[in-house]
């Protein structure tokens, strides 16, 4: 038996999916196709092996991107959020890397680093890592006074008070950080091969629209966004089994 | 010869205490002696540093100046000698009763087995018995400060510092838990610093009844009620020195409250 929860979502999916096949078949733009019609694409993709060689290619700077903005962040977060005047010097930093024109910059990170893996995985960090470390350092700058100072009082050291006090605090609003932090880093992993060079995911994207095979493109597109929601649902799963958000009511479901 | 036994016979000592933040002065040249085995209350209107005058005790915040000793010792910070008890509970929400009870202890390198074990002896002597794997968010006020006493009581220190403990609770909880003190003062060998803004409750449960005046905040007056300590804990409401002590207290608040 399906859950209801499962239900809404299977529902809301057939719903989003079934409009898209409309709008396909109005249509609303030739360069839009259907729902089938990309389904079958994607199918094709995946029989022929393309979409495998692709992703592996892809995979390389979203992972290893998402990895150090992962640590990084945390870490630089942790720091922000520990000490007022790393946060003045560093927090600035992130701010004006969250904001800044990236597509514009790309150029830039090119001419510094090559058309490698090198900016890729640049380009990577630069759309999660901001969102990772801010986050992480105002969780950690708002755990409540007064379990921290429970925790000096009880003869805490200060490495204690760290990792049994505030990171735990913390938690929900680190692994939120995370999910927005991924969620940008599969945007810049994509934008990279747009930008910088084709390959992967993104060179399906570009080839497609450059012969016009439209379904391969949306494909392509659909394909990325499902193993994004995939990722970020995993992540969930990590959540929960570390820190138990169910016993505090803030995880979803 | 006689300085020794004045040692020994309080627990703890504020000696010409002052704090200031920036220009605020907290708190000016405040001394007082808590004597071992009783509790001491500090009563006052909001505002006239009962709280930091606590923390400076518990070794939480530094005084400008003047010096604490507990048991003869200078206080330079926090120590297995005290045990805090706090307002908001200060309880960890993702841990469980039995967690949070044995934190303490956890802090200390107590080995899991025995902080659980002294931990569900005293989760058990505040009434909180099967509730060992609640969350915090399942229990009630009163009963999250249970397991903050709880939690001060199993690290086994000398002095208690009770920061308003029971001014989150709601009333019959309250009356219920200033009886339990009695007894809890009565039957543990411990001194207990109380600090409260209710002059009934001070009046209740105080050894002594240290009353703080702000701005700069200073000891005014230091009452020690001494016909209905040994009575019965239903008929101190009645006592005539009860309530004489109650109206005087009041008496000399009443110009401090706006």
């Amino acid at each position: 038996m399906l859950s209801r929860s499962n239900l809404l979502k299977l529902l809301s999916a057939f719903f989003v999916f079934g409009a898209w096949e409309v709008a396909g078949r109005i249509p609303v733009s030739f360069a839009f196709p259907t729902f089938l019609e990309s389904m079958t694409a994607l199918s094709i993709l995946i029989w022929d092996g393309t979409l495998f060689t692709a992703y592996g290619e892809t995979l390389r700077p979203l992972v290893v991107g998402i990895l150090i903005s992962g640590f990084l962040g945390i870490g630089i977060g942790l720091f922000i959020g520990l000490n007022r005047k790393l946060d003045w010097l560093v927090s600035p930093i992130f701010v004006v890397m969250q904001t800044a024109p990236l597509a514009a910059l790309i150029p830039l990170l090119v001419m510094a680093y090559g058309i490698g893996l090198t900016s890729k995985v640049f380009v990577v960090c630069i759309m999660a890592m901001p969102v990772i470390a801010l986050n992480t350092g105002g969780a950690v700058r708002n755990t409540p006074a007064s379990i921290k100072e429970m925790g000096l009082s009880f003869l805490g050291t200060r490495s204690d008070i760290v990792l049994k006090i505030v990171l735990p605090a913390a938690s929900p609003v680190i692994f939120a950080g995370l999910r927005l932090g991924i969620s940008a880093g599969f945007i810049g992993a994509i934008l990279a091969e747009l930008k910088i060079t084709p390959t992967g995911v993104g060179d399906i994207i570009t080839y497609s629209r450059s012969i016009a095979d439209y379904p391969s493109m949306y494909a392509a597109i659909f394909s990325i966004i499902v193993l994004a929601v995939v990722f970020l649902n995993l992540l969930e799963k990590l959540e929960r089994i570390l820190f138990g958000g169910l016993n505090r009511g803030y995880a979803s479901e | 010869m006689s300085e020794t036994k004045q040692i020994s016979e309080n627990a703890v000592e504020v000696r010409n205490v002052f704090k200031n933040y920036g220009d605020v002065e907290a708190l000016r040249d405040l001394t007082l002696q808590f004597p071992k085995g009783q509790l001491t209350s500090l009563l006052g209107p909001s505002g006239c540093g009962k709280t930091t005058l606590l923390k400076i005790i518990a070794g939480l915040i530094p005084a400008t100046s003047g010096e604490v000793l507990v048991n003869g010792k200078p206080v330079t910070g926090p120590g297995p000698d005290r045990a805090f008890v706090f307002q908001d509970f200060a309880l960890l929400p993702w841990a469980t009763v039995l967690r949070n009870v044995a934190f303490g202890l956890e802090l200390r390198g107590v080995p899991k087995p025995q902080r659980e074990e002294i931990a569900v002896k005293y989760i058990k002597d505040v009434g909180l018995s099967g509730f060992e794997q609640s969350y915090p968010h399942e229990l009630s006020g009163g009963m999250r400060q249970r397991v903050g006493l709880a939690r001060a009581l199993s690290v086994d220190a000398q002095v208690l510092l009770m920061d308003e403990p029971f001014s989150a609770v709601d009333e019959q909880t309250r009356r219920k838990f200033q009886e339990d003190l009695l007894s809890l003062v009565q039957n543990e060998n411990k001194t207990f610093l109380f600090v409260t803004h209710s002059i009934e409750e001070a009046v209740y449960v105080s050894d002594q009844i240290a009353i703080l005046l702000p701005r700069p905040s200073r000891v005014s007056e230091i009452i020690r009620p001494t016909g209905f300590r040994n009575k019965d804990k239903d008929s101190i409401r009645r006592d005539a020195e009860y309530l004489d002590i109650v109206d005087k207290i009041w008496a000399s608040l009443r110009t401090y409250v706006e």
